[in-house]
């Protein structure tokens, strides 16, 4: 009988999220929230399955009715925050809250499944950093000095960067984290928000040739100081972000093409002189020859992605654990092996749906500050989801970043939620800008035929340029 | 306001990169885990093959009439045996799965320990117990050709591949000496101790042999490629030997031929006309023509096998291309290379891809995977396959092969007494052919280590398995 469930909610645990990724796309037919509901309402319901099902499968597989109790702690905490949010913030972007649920409730999934120590312990981080995280909208939409503190923001990322590099401890080599009345820190995951305020308004006003210099200056002691550290996928994410966001604020394609080209010029000087780095390109060509030493954790990634299948090997079935790290920085090959590859696939999707509507929100709105910022935490979190599972699957060299929302660790998760909660801060200042330019439009034109929203924002401009 | 829709364009622009990146990653990860899957599964850090076998017994390997070849057979205290009900006489192509993987063992095994039955089934064998049923493999080995090849080797050494030139499936191999795989863990130490006879290879796929003379099968080859027109008016007055400054190459026991043709040199096997024909050919051409027939490269078959090495280009010595162009020397070939090179002839020219696995089923039978014949190219053309054809089947009616004339079928082949020491008594006894020579059904490649003459030796046991196959 448990075999049955178990066969049979393997292929029901995928159909559930490749519908609820389905849903993910398909909200953007509308632009309006209102029209929008019905798909969000699904989705509240398709998570509420697959969470469900998964555990009901963890249940039958280990025996232990104590799990049951734990998932009505996550599923509380998950409902809660969907209704709270809606009801604290009407006008928010449930899109945004259904994906971070979503993925928290996968991260569960599989952190009970390798280690339930660390699931419990993830779980209250969550539920702290939720509950700091509803804050958010509210006080990016009231506080507006958040444009004025550019130099802050460079002094408190450096500072920060600068004690775990003089102080920090040790970890795999690296030093990412430092300790405070028991409690570990990884300051690079909370540096990355204030990097990103810091740039955005360094260079909402003005982009003349002189403040691109002196950012750069800055951004180039950031990523320095995490060279140093030997924590080479911050680095490349800080760089990366950098890049981008002075793209999109001079709007010069020129500045990408410059930064590519550093890029690829501070990589090849990497290869040469660090030793670490030519360890893990090494392992990333062919791991199969190094598989003892440096080829060990790829390898061990690529074969549990592999043994799972399409719809892989089923929670508890696998051997996940055999990825040194698994919870950490290959939490996405555990659930490709144990969930399956098209789940971790639907996975990949919701990801680029957060990412989609993220963009969709900066391009949107007309502050510039503003824009940046949406813009600037859009690509951090794609970016550092692209490192993580392209370095697990071989498709690019490992880099030992997190999967956001998903692996385990406290700064890290924090961290995201905070970027996803300003983001919806963000979301309801553009439709407060909305609103108003909708009043005045309204005025102008009563009769004109109700058109998409997108339509709307192009002829809207056109109008406004005449 | 149009700066602002500017932006947008450049924000539209890093949307689509990154959602083409994402898709490029995604399609590369499927593909990558999908490909890769069987070679990952067997590979001995990945410890997802022991979850695999502690799930599943263990499938049952089949000859092509469901005999059965290896079975694991569960007594009541769930202690497993692999049993091979024929012992000795699959030893090599079956191989074993203790102490290593061996044979089908070895290269099914991704198969053997997948469990594709029924989950009405899997259900009932949880309920009852004991482990998955695995799923089997139906191979394409033949029993009775298998049992007229291993007892025609008798005690000798050697190696015999039968196979279907239209279909590339392997019918029967045999390896001698032979081992009982069901005894395999208590001799182990032994056959490891036993460095001269190297029990545990494969002879007919790992066995490196020199050609001898069934390597002027070749050295014809690229002496039509050369002269295409004009072969036929070859011609070479035979005394015994070919004496070219120090080099002297001798006849088979030093027979004189007298005056010869380019088909009585290839029916007679006359090394000293064929030593004369190899000075004539271009090396580099030479040298193309052994990378067509996959000399010294890799052989299109999923088993363990060894690489066959000839070597002739520009700077091969004159000395050298005398003793090539007639199988001796530094020359070495495999069995299972010399079959498909043979098989290629017989199915005008095209080589079809030697496989020992036609298909894998479930506990119920249903078929998981099918394997088809699979064509690898042209080693030759069609032309040049027909000629060779010819030359061979003068080798059966006027040649060295005559004990296989008059059986109701025309056979062609060729012979080869492979010298493989100073002492000239001593050679390896070769053939390979294929029969009947119109329609060629099967094909036969036989080598008996240190019996002398390939006529005297290997023939007859090509005969007999060619009239278990043909004339039952």
């Amino acid at each position: 009988m448990e075999l049955y469930i178990t066969e049979i909610s393997k292929y029901l645990i995928t159909l559930l999220l490749a519908l609820y990724t389905l849903e993910c796309f398909l909200v953007f037919r509308h632009s309006d929230e209102e029209k929008r509901s019905g798909t969000y309402t699904r989705q509240n319901l398709l998570m509420f399955f697959v969470h469900f099902s998964c555990f009901l499968v963890i249940c039958f597989e280990t025996g232990e009715v104590e799990y049951l109790f734990f998932y009505i702690f996550q599923q509380i905490l998950l409902f809660a925050t969907v209704m709270l949010f809606h009801m604290i913030y009407p006008k928010g972007n449930r899109l945004i809250v259904n994906n971070m649920c979503m993925l928290l409730s996968i991260g569960f999934v599989i952190l009970t499944r390798l280690s339930y120590e660390k699931a419990i312990k993830q779980f209250f981080i969550v539920t702290a950093s939720i509950a700091i995280g509803m804050l958010i909208p509210f006080f990016i939409h009231k506080l507006k000095f958040l444009k004025n503190l550019t130099w802050i923001y460079a002094l408190i990322g450096i500072a920060a960067l600068g004690i775990v590099l003089i102080l920090g401890s040790v970890t795999n080599g690296s030093k990412i984290s430092y300790s405070i009345g028991g409690i570990t820190f990884q300051p690079s995951e909370f540096v990355k928000i204030i990097f990103v305020f810091f740039v955005a308004s360094a260079l909402y006003e003005s982009t003349d040739i002189l403040r691109i210099a002196l950012t750069a200056i800055i951004a180039g002691i950031h990523v320095l100081i995490l060279v140093a550290s030997k924590d080479l996928g911050s680095a490349l994410i800080f760089f990366i972000v950098y890049v981008f966001m002075v793209f999109i604020a001079t709007r010069n394609v020129g500045y990408l093409l410059l930064g590519g080209a550093g890029g690829c010029a501070a990589a090849v000087l990497a290869y040469q002189f660090f030793s670490h780095v030519q360890v893990r390109v090494q392992a990333w060509r062919d791991p199969w020859s190094c598989i003892d030493d440096a080829g060990y954790q790829i390898t061990q990634s690529l074969f549990a992605i592999s043994s799972g299948g399409w719809f892989g090997l089923g929670l508890f079935r696998g051997n996940p654990t055999a990825i040194p790290y698994v919870e950490d920085d290959f939490v996405f090959s555990a659930v490709a092996e144990e969930l399956g590859i098209a789940f971790a696939m639907c996975l990949l999707l919701i990801c680029v749906s957060c990412f989609v509507m993220f963009m969709n929100i900066s391009l949107k709105l007309k502050d510039r500050f503003y824009q940046l910022i949406a813009f600037g935490l859009g690509v951090t979190y794609i970016f550092q989801v692209f490192l993580t599972v392209g370095g697990g699957t071989k498709f690019i060299p490992m880099t030992g970043v997190t999967l956001p929302l998903i692996s385990y660790g406290g700064s890290s998760v924090l961290t995201t939620l905070i970027m996803f909660f300003v983001i919806e801060g963000l979301y309801i200042i553009q439709q407060d800008e909305g609103a108003k330019r909708g009043r005045r439009k309204k005025k102008k034109s009563e009769t004109r035929r109700r058109a998409s929203r997108e339509e709307e924002t192009e002829i809207e401009d056109t109008e406004e340029d005449e | 306001m149009k700066i602002r829709k500017k932006t947008s364009r450049q924000i539209h622009f890093v949307t689509v990169i990154f959602v083409a990146l994402f898709l490029g990653m995604m399609g590369y990860t499927c593909h990558y885990a999908v490909t890769h899957q069987q070679e990952m599964i067997n590979n001995s850090y990945n410890s997802r093959q022991e979850i695999l076998i502690s799930q599943n017994t263990r499938g049952t390997i089949y000859a092509n009439d469901k005999q059965v070849l290896a079975q694991t057979v569960t007594d009541e205290q769930g202690n497993e045996t692999r049993e091979y009900p024929f012992a000795q006489m699959f030893s090599h192509v079956v191989g074993y799965a203790s102490n290593g993987k061996f044979g089908i063992e070895a290269s099914s095994n991704y198969y053997l320990i997948q469990s594709n039955a029924k989950l009405s089934d899997k259900v009932a064998s949880e309920v009852s117990g004991v482990k998955y049923p695995g799923d089997d493999v139906i191979t394409t080995l033949d029993v009775r050709l298998q049992e007229v090849a291993y007892q025609s080797l008798g005690v000798y050494k050697g190696a015999i591949i039968v196979s279907e030139p239209s279909t590339g499936k392997i019918l029967a191999m045999v390896s001698k000496p032979d081992f009982d795989p069901n005894q395999i863990e208590q001799i182990w130490n032994e056959l490891l101790a036993d460095k001269e006879s190297s029990v545990l290879l494969n002879r007919a796929t790992q066995g490196l042999y020199p050609p001898g003379s069934t390597f002027k099968i070749i050295t014809s080859l690229e002496y039509i490629r050369e002269n295409p027109d004009t072969y036929q008016t070859y011609f070479y007055q035979c005394n015994g030997k070919f004496v070219l400054g120090e080099d002297v190459i001798n006849c088979y026991h030093g027979t004189v031929h007298g005056g010869e043709d380019f088909t009585k040199s290839f029916a007679k096997s006359c090394n000293a006309s064929f030593a004369n024909i190899g000075m004539s050919l271009n090396r580099n051409k030479f040298h193309d023509t052994l990378s067509d027939l996959l000399f010294n490269e890799e052989l299109p078959v999923s088993f363990a096998y060894s690489q066959s090495n000839v070597m002739v280009d520009e700077s091969t010595s004159d000395s050298d291309v005398m003793q090539a162009s007639i199988g001796q020397g530094t020359d070495q070939i495999t069995p299972l290379h010399l079959n498909m090179i043979t098989n290629a002839i017989a199915n005008d020219g095209v080589l079809m891809k030697p496989y020992l696995v036609d298909q894998v089923v479930n506990y119920n039978g249903n078929v998981v995977k099918q394997f088809s014949p699979d064509s690898y190219g042209a080693l030759m053309s069609e032309t040049e396959a027909e000629a060779l054809t010819q030359l061979m089947t003068e080798v059966v009616e006027n040649g060295t092969a005559t004990k296989l004339k008059g059986q109701g079928y025309t056979a062609a082949g060729k012979t080869g007494s492979a010298e493989y020491n100073s002492v000239k008594t001593d050679s390896h006894a070769w053939f390979t052919g294929f029969a009947p020579a119109e329609d060629p059904q099967i094909c036969v490649t036989i080598i008996i280590e240190g019996a002398g003459s390939g006529g005297d030796y290997a023939v007859p046991i090509a005969k007999r398995i060619f009239n278990a196959y043909l004339n039952p």
